[in-house]
Formats: structure tokens, C-alpha cells, sequence
């Protein structure tokens, strides 16, 4: 196989190459203020069928619990290390009606059955959201594994409205993503969909069928 | 593998006349045109990104074998193990070698047209390998035993009722339905038991970034994901133009190809992958591999007339915006990648001997040109290679071989008239003088049309009457 | 915005010259009568566009030299036909690649200036309309709309006219299915595609279709007769001249 590699490298250097000639001026990300991204980022998400529920830090198990209820979910799986986690156990300790939560906490191999056919819902938590195209960012980790936003049918993200951005680029940029990548980034934009039968779109193909957003409104920002 | 394209006439003739296929191209076609208009209606804006995605994709190209090796030594360091194949058969054969290093029998794909290029289906097939298409669209087309006949819309030649009808064949036990959420759902259920159950996903790519080492898929189903994040190995397959120079140089691109290809702002998912499971990650292939496949791609780079062609990022505008292509489908053409990429691509990369007659598929009416997201002057390129297809000069492939006998005449006869001023006229008046004796008819012009009418006077003759008159 | 020149070469093609020449005609009366002295070369032939598009580079070259030769000079060079016109803009350059006549083609290249775009971008001629109402479409062709970007200014002349209504078929961007030796080589394509453009001309209801290019004219025409339709097309500057008094001698 080296062999190919020289050959094809081999080629390609001695090839003339052309020096690129087009304008490019990157676009410089839009000034939206905090409220203008919050509101594009509701609308591109409603428009690719993602609910997006407003609440705060404190509600969020109380509108967790009866959006659950209201879906029938019987199993949530979550992260227990996380700040959600916490308030949810809280939340259930004060008598609150949640599903069982389970933990993602052995390797896929061990319960990808399990995993696949019996948990109804996972909660994640994201790295911000993008207001221009509506999308959330994962950097899926061991304590939140890559499935959990892929195989349950339904998948929660919690998004701190302080972590919007305009773009994607600015996001890159002010994160500084390409100093280290994870194994895994994630942009998801709504619930799985295919369009691949006579251009009728059809939801939760093969990824979750439902996206719910919880937008943890920004305290300070209410109070500016 | 994809068919020759000897008989594409015969074969678009008869698409032509499949009025259902040609009522469902053109709306879908239309559609498309449509959904990608809403975002680039401001028409500065739009050539603004596209200088933007063309740059990009030309200063990649300009250092391509630096960032190559860049990737290559990025993605090691990441933990991905990286192939390098020259054609179709050591793609393949690399793809085998890694299959059966895991004793496996079956694999998983998701969309990949460069898959579909080396022909990797029927190359495992027959190497008792069973291969499960799990994107919708491909997934249909594999029940079917068909070749997609668009790029991002793989089965969009197949109506609901069609569809309907092969599930029912399929899964007997589910009755007969139009419901597309139905049919989706029987799709989902069969293909999550394949995914938890399969050890091996194939995927193409659709950018790789030099900088950090990353893999990067664009989709809207999720069946990407599940095959480079379910199975324990991960096996991509793409070729070796689609890498970039630096994660800065994604969101354009991106931007460019969901608003080009479907007219979305963005897809469902975009899946950054820069290396397997690490240490202490539950989930995630334990192995990735990256197969870069060249198969005529340096052969084009070599060729300064033609290396903008890899710039391309496969969004398919130029086919939804191809009015050839809406008339005659895409199995017409007989290569894998429809339109006039494909009428560019294929005779690049096959031979103008075996895809020139592609390029007389095409009226150069530049709509292709004016929606490339990364301004590649598609038409130009088609007229470009008609020349090399009408002499041998030697930079493609077969140059010369589309040359005929009578049709050099035909154009020397023509070139000797019409370089030759007074000649022109002379024969010019004489037909204007026996215009009533013309032919009435002229196959195939006539076969659909009336002739032309011949003037009484040429311009040449009322200019010059007209200036002795003013005198 | 251009100067308005005192004088101009007419490019007026192969097509015009054998089958349409009364839209030269017109096209010549109209600059004349906004002032311009209008040059014809009784030398030119053809811009070559045929061959080059049929993949004969050395034919179309030996025929693109004669237009180099008898268009040499500094006034614009104006056609009523904006395929040939982009030939000339554009293709030309590509033609003479690595020729010696490179400099000259580029030289002529940037004096081509096609003839809508003349009227409205150069002497933004202003339109009395003195005609009935008509109710008219739009086709222009490729070339106009996507290469030499022209396809707004012969719809902002129309706009000029009191009484002409200007309706829109539908995939009215698109060709009709010309292209050339295209019509030739893969005729039922070709038929096809000038089918649906004769039908949804047809569905229009317009007394007239304009142009400004005299190939997607011969085409269409052709195959609106074939199906033994009323209904024609005609040259923007037989139009113009029509609607503005100017053909009243002729």
C-alpha cells in the first residue's frame, strides 16, 4: 500500500498547480445581540419540527418532569455527573414523578440491546447552540457517550442560552475548536429526517424522532 | 459498477418517453431549484460565498500533496489508520483486507458515491460479503437492485406507490401502505437491528481537514452516524480532493452544500469524527480507517485545463439545475455521478473513448455554471473536452476519439466558406437567389420542427443598398 | 455608466444575415436615430460560435480571425444577438489561448457590448410607445441571461412601452433547447426541451414572444410552426423599431 501512496503523492507533485485566484473575504459573523439569536435560533429550530421549551436553571426539572410525563417516558437516560443530574435527583427526592434514569455507565457492548430497545429518551447537555442554522453543538465524552443524542427515539438537550452563537465559524473561532478535537463534535439540527421517499419528509429515520431544547434563559441578561 | 455509456442516446431516448419519470424529475427538480433559491435570492450575496467556497477549495488544491500528507500525519496521530489506493481495485481490495481481518461477513454502509464508484457492493458480494445500504433512499435501491440516478437524492426516479409495493413484496408481514411514515418506520425497525448487530460501517466524507485530522459527514437521517458510531470498526472511503486546509475552512463549505444540494441552512446532523473510541469513551468504533482513493483524480490534477474540476463538493445544483438532466434522468447517463459533473468527471476519469458521447448532452446553457457553490465553470469544461474528444491533443484521455470522418469535413467545409469573406457571399446570395429550392426538410431538425425561413435579402445586401441609397 | 460613443461597428451574425435581417435592420435604424453612426464590415462572416461549440477549435479560429481583422479598431462593437456576443466576449479569449492573435481577441473582447445592453446601459434610450396594446413574453436566451448578463435589460425596454403588457411563462429561465449542434446530436432531447418551452409560451397567451437572440428564435419558431401555432417571436429591435414609429417607411 505505500506504494500508492508514493504513486499518488508522486503524481500530485509533479502536477502544475494553479495559485488560487478568487476574492475571499470570509463573511464577518452578523451582530445579533443576545435576544435576536435566541429568537433565530427558536425559529430555525421549530422549523425542522425541534421543540424548544424557555425555562431556567431552577424549573428545569419541574419542565422536564411533566414534558416526560406528557410523552409517556418510562426510562431517561443521563449523565449522573452532571449539574442537571443533581437537580433531578433533587427534584425526585421532593416527590417529583420522573422516569427511571438510567447511566450510560458501561461500554455500548455490554447493553446495545438494552440500549437500543428499551430506553426511551436520553438527556444530554451541549457545548452552545448556533443561531444562524438552528443547531446545537455536542462534544459527545465518556460521560456522555456519542449514542445517547443518536439511539433513543427521543432526545433532550439542555442549551444555556449565554453559550449562543451566530455562526458556526464564530463558534469554531471563540471555542477554539481546532486546538484540540474531540474524538466526536456533533452539530444537530432537529430530529432525524429523510425526504428519500417521493420527497415526503418522514421523521426519526433512524436517529431520534423527537428533539426537545431545553433554552436556559441567561439570569443576568433578564436582569440587564 | 456503473454501466457504459455506448448507448446513453438510446438510453436517454427512453427515459424521454417514460412520462411518469419525466413528470417526477421535473418536480422534483423544481423543487429543489426552488428551496435553494429561497436562500440565495440575493444574487451578491450568493457570489460573495461562492468566491468564498471556490478560494477554499482552490487553496487546498494548490497544496494538495502537502495536506494530504498533513491529514495523513494528523489522523495517525489520532488513532486512525489510513490506506491509500490507487484505482477502483485497490480500493477494494483494501476495504476486503480490513473486513476479513474481523472475520466479518457483512458490513453496513452509509451514502457514499465514491463507494459506488469502485463498485465496492458488487466487488464484496462477490466475495461473500453481504452489504446492507442503510441510507432510505439507497437502502430502497438496494431492495430493488438499482443504481441511484441523482447524487443526493439517490431514489428520487421512485414513486410512493413503487416504494409501497416493494415493502409489501419485502415484508410480508407488514400490509400494503402509501404512508410514508409507515414505510419509514418498517426501514427504521429493519435497519436498527442491522446497526446493533453489524461489526463493520462504511461511509464516504464529505470534507477531511489537514489541520486537526477530521472526518467530516453531512446528513439528515442519522444513518451515518450509526455506522461510524455503532459497529467497532469504521471504514471510510473517499477520494482524495475532498480535503481541506483548516477547520476555519468548514462552515463556508458547509453553508454552500446543504443550501446548494437540498436547500437547507443546515442538515440534521453534522458528524466531526477525529479519531475511535478513546480511552475510557464507552462508545464509538474501536478502529477507523480511512481509504484514499484516487482513480483518475491525480490524472485530472495533472491536467491544468481540468483541475478546477476538483474542486467540486458534490452538492448536485448543477444536476437539479440541468434542463438535460430533468428530461432524461439520471440512469441515462450511465456513470455514477449524473449531470454535468458527470459529464465533466466521467470522461476525465474513464476515457474519452468509452464517455465522450456524454458530452454532446449538454446545449452549454450555463445554468450549471451559475449555481456551482464553488464556481466551477462546468459548461466551459464540457465545451473544453468536446475539443479534446475533436482532436488529438493528447491531455485527456482517448483525446481525438470522438473525431468522424464526415463531421471534420463538414466543420473544414464551414471554416473554408466562412473565412472567406467573399466566398460567403458569393454562396450566401446564391442560396438567398434558390432559397424556394432548399430543402423543406432536414432530419433531425425537421422531425420536430419547421425549417427556417431563408431571407429574400441578406443583412450584407440591405446594408450595402441601404448606404448607396443614403448616398 | 458608459460614454455614449459617436460611432459603432455592427456585429450582426450568421443567423441574422440569412434568415432574420430585418433585426439588423432595425437594430442599425435604431442607433442611427439616436445618433450613432453605425459602421457595418462588409467583411464579417460569422463569430465562429458554431464550431467552437462543437469542439472544432481550429475552424472556429480560422473563422474568428476574420471577424478580428474586419472589427480592428476602438468603437464598440454592438450585436443584436447575445450568444454571438458572448462568443466574442468571452470564448474568445479561450479561443485564442496561446495564439498571437491572444492580445487582439481580448482587445476586441472588451469592446463587445450586446445590443440590449447598448440601448439601456450606454445611451439609456428613452421609449415613446405608439403601438396598440399587445401582450407579449420574454425568452432570452442563455447567453443573455447567464453570459452576458443581460437578460433585465431588454425586459426594462419593454417596461418602457405604455401598451405592452409583459407576461412571465413558467421555466422561463430556461433554455430551449437549441444549443447548437446539440439539436443535431441529441434531437429528441432537444425536442423535448423545445416542446415545454413552446407549450408554456403557449400558455401565456401572448400575441408575441421577444428576443434578443436569433438561434432560440429559429428554434422555437420552428417548432411553434411545426405544431402549426400562431403564434412568433421577433427580434427586440424590430420590436422597438415597431412600437416607436421607427419602421413606418419600411
Amino acid at each position: 500500500m505505500s506504494t500508492a501512496r508514493e504513486n499518488i503523492l508522486a503524481r500530485l507533485r509533479a502536477a502544475e498547480t494553479q495559485a488560487p485566484t478568487f476574492d475571499a473575504e470570509p463573511q464577518p459573523p452578523p451582530e445579533w445581540g443576545m435576544r435576536e439569536k435566541r429568537l433565530r435560533f427558536i425559529e430555525r429550530m421549530e422549523a425542522v419540527r425541534a421543540e424548544v421549551i424557555e425555562t431556567s436553571a431552577d424549573d428545569l426539572a419541574t419542565v422536564l418532569a411533566s414534558w416526560l410525563a406528557s410523552r409517556e417516558v418510562r426510562s431517561l437516560l443521563h449523565d449522573p455527573g452532571s449539574r442537571w443530574a443533581e437537580m433531578l435527583h433533587q427534584a425526585i427526592a421532593d416527590g417529583a414523578e420522573l422516569p427511571e434514569l438510567i447511566a450510560f455507565n458501561r461500554e455500548i457492548e455490554l447493553w446495545k440491546r438494552s440500549l437500543f430497545d428499551n430506553v426511551d429518551a436520553a438527556l444530554t447537555t451541549t457545548l452552545g447552540g448556533i443561531a444562524e442554522t438552528g443547531s446545537l453543538m455536542l462534544w459527545p465524552s465518556a460521560d456522555e457517550p456519542r449514542s445517547m443524542s443518536l439511539v433513543p427515539p427521543i432526545h433532550i438537550a439542555v442549551l444555556e442560552e449565554k453559550q449562543l452563537y451566530a455562526t458556526f465559524a464564530e463558534a469554531l473561532e471563540q471555542q477554539q475548536w481546532a486546538e484540540a478535537m474531540p474524538s466526536n463534535a456533533l452539530l444537530i439540527s432537529g430530529p432525524s429526517k429523510s425526504a428519500d421517499i417521493e420527497r415526503t419528509l418522514a421523521y426519526g429515520v433512524h436517529g431520534p424522532k423527537e428533539l426537545l431544547v431545553l433554552l436556559l434563559r441567561d439570569e443576568d441578561e433578564e436582569a440587564s | 459498477m456503473v454501466t457504459k455509456t455506448v448507448d446513453f442516446s438510446a438510453r436517454a431516448v427512453e427515459a424521454l418517453h417514460n412520462a411518469r419519470l419525466r413528470g417526477s424529475f421535473r418536480d422534483a427538480m423544481d423543487d429543489l431549484i426552488r428551496k435553494r433559491l429561497d436562500h440565495f435570492r440575493d444574487e451578491t450575496l450568493f457570489r460573495e460565498l461562492s468566491g468564498e467556497g471556490a478560494a477554499i477549495r482552490a487553496r487546498a488544491l494548490s497544496r494538495l500533496p502537502e495536506l494530504l500528507e498533513q491529514l495523513e500525519r494528523k489522523l495517525v496521530s489520532n488513532g486512525i489508520t489510513v490506506h491509500w489506493a490507487e484505482d477502483a481495485a485497490q480500493a477494494n481490495e483494501t476495504v476486503l483486507k480490513i473486513i476479513r481481518a474481523h472475520d466479518s461477513r457483512r458490513v453496513i454502509k452509509g451514502k457514499s458515491m465514491v463507494t459506488e464508484e469502485i463498485g465496492l457492493n458488487d466487488f464484496l458480494e462477490t466475495r461473500n460479503v453481504e452489504v446492507l445500504e442503510s441510507d432510505l433512499g439507497e437502502y430502497i435501491l438496494q431492495l430493488l437492485d438499482e443504481r441511484p440516478s441523482h447524487i443526493v437524492m439517490p431514489a428520487i426516479h421512485k414513486t410512493k406507490a413503487q416504494i409501497a409495493e416493494l415493502f409489501a413484496r419485502k415484508f410480508p408481514e407488514i400490509p400494503y401502505t402509501e404512508d410514508v411514515d409507515t414505510l419509514t418506520a418498517t426501514a427504521r425497525r429493519v435497519l436498527r437491528d442491522a446497526f446493533r448487530s453489524t461489526r463493520i460501517g462504511i461511509s464516504g466524507v464529505n470534507f477531511m481537514v489537514a489541520e486537526t485530522g477530521t472526518l467530516c459527514l453531512v446528513e439528515n437521517e442519522g444513518n451515518g452516524r450509526m455506522c461510524t458510531t455503532i459497529p467497532d470498526v469504521h471504514i471510510a472511503v473517499t477520494g482524495i480532493e475532498k480535503v481541506v486546509e483548516k477547520l476555519a475552512d468548514v462552515p463556508p463549505l458547509l453553508a454552500l452544500l446543504t443550501r446548494s444540494a437540498t436547500g437547507q441552512p443546515i442538515t440534521t446532523y453534522f458528524n466531526m469524527i477525529s479519531s475511535p473510541r478513546r480511552e475510557g469513551e464507552k462508545d464509538g468504533p474501536k478502529e477507523v480507517h480511512l481509504v484514499l482513493v484516487d482513480n483518475g483524480r491525480s490524472d485530472i490534477f495533472a491536467n491544468p485545463d481540468f483541475q478546477e474540476t476538483l474542486r467540486c463538493i458534490r452538492c448536485g445544483a448543477c444536476i437539479n439545475h440541468c434542463p438535460v438532466y430533468t428530461r432524461i434522468g439520471g440512469h441515462s447517463y450511465g456513470t455514477t455521478y449524473p449531470g454535468p459533473i458527470g459529464t465533466v468527471f466521467a470522461p476525465l476519469q474513464d476515457g474519452l473513448k468509452e464517455r465522450g458521447e456524454l458530452l454532446s448532452a449538454s446545449t452549454l446553457c450555463n445554468a450549471c455554471t451559475e449555481v456551482c457553490p464553488v464556481r466551477i465553470p462546468l459548461a466551459g469544461l464540457i465545451n473544453r473536452l468536446r475539443a479534446e474528444y475533436a482532436a488529438p491533443r493528447g491531455n485527456v484521455k482517448d483525446a481525438g476519439s470522438g473525431r468522424s470522418w464526415k463531421e471534420a469535413m463538414a466543420w473544414k467545409l464551414w471554416s473554408a466558406v466562412y473565412a472567406r469573406p467573399r466566398l460567403y457571399q458569393r454562396l450566401l446570395n446564391w442560396g438567398l437567389k434558390h432559397r424556394d429550392r432548399l430543402p423543406r426538410e432536414l432530419a433531425p431538425w425537421s422531425d420536430s420542427r419547421a425549417m427556417p425561413v431563408i431571407a429574400e435579402k441578406s443583412l450584407h445586401q440591405l446594408v450595402r443598398e441601404k448606404s448607396e441609397a443614403d448616398q | 455608466m458608459r460614454e455614449k460613443p459617436t460611432q459603432v461597428l455592427l456585429f450582426g451574425s450568421c443567423l441574422i444575415d440569412v434568415l432574420y435581417p430585418q433585426a439588423g435592420m432595425d437594430a442599425i435604424a435604431l442607433l442611427e436615430r439616436e445618433g450613432i453612426e453605425v459602421v457595418f464590415p462588409q467583411a464579417q462572416t460569422c463569430c465562429g460560435q458554431p464550431a467552437f461549440n462543437a469542439g472544432y477549435r481550429d475552424e472556429a479560429r480560422k473563422v474568428a480571425r476574420v471577424q478580428l481583422d474586419c472589427l480592428q479598431g476602438d468603437a464598440p462593437v454592438v450585436v443584436p444577438s447575445a450568444s454571438c456576443a458572448a462568443m466574442m466576449k468571452h470564448h474568445y479569449v479561450e479561443l485564442f489561448r496561446d495564439q498571437p492573435e491572444a492580445e487582439a481577441a481580448a482587445q476586441l473582447a472588451a469592446r463587445i457590448v450586446e445590443f440590449t445592453e447598448f440601448l439601456v446601459d450606454v445611451l439609456r434610450i428613452r421609449l415613446q410607445d405608439q403601438g396598440p396594446d399587445i401582450r407579449v413574453a420574454v425568452h432570452s436566451s442563455c447567453s443573455a441571461r447567464r453570459e452576458m448578463n443581460v437578460a433585465v435589460q431588454i425586459e426594462s425596454l419593454l417596461e418602457q412601452l405604455a401598451q405592452v403588457e409583459l407576461v412571465h411563462q413558467d421555466h422561463k429561465a430556461e433554455c430551449c433547447g437549441f444549443g447548437g449542434t446539440f439539436a443535431v446530436k441529441q434531437a429528441e432531447i432537444s425536442a423535448a426541451m423545445v416542446a415545454d418551452k413552446t407549450a408554456a409560451l403557449l400558455r401565456c397567451e401572448i400575441d408575441r414572444y421577444i428576443t434578443q437572440d436569433c438561434g432560440c428564435m429559429m428554434n422555437i419558431d420552428g417548432a411553434l410552426a411545426s405544431q402549426q401555432a400562431p403564434l412568433r417571436g421577433t427580434h427586440i429591435a424590430t420590436f422597438l423599431m415597431e412600437r416607436t414609429g421607427g419602421n413606418e417607411d419600411s
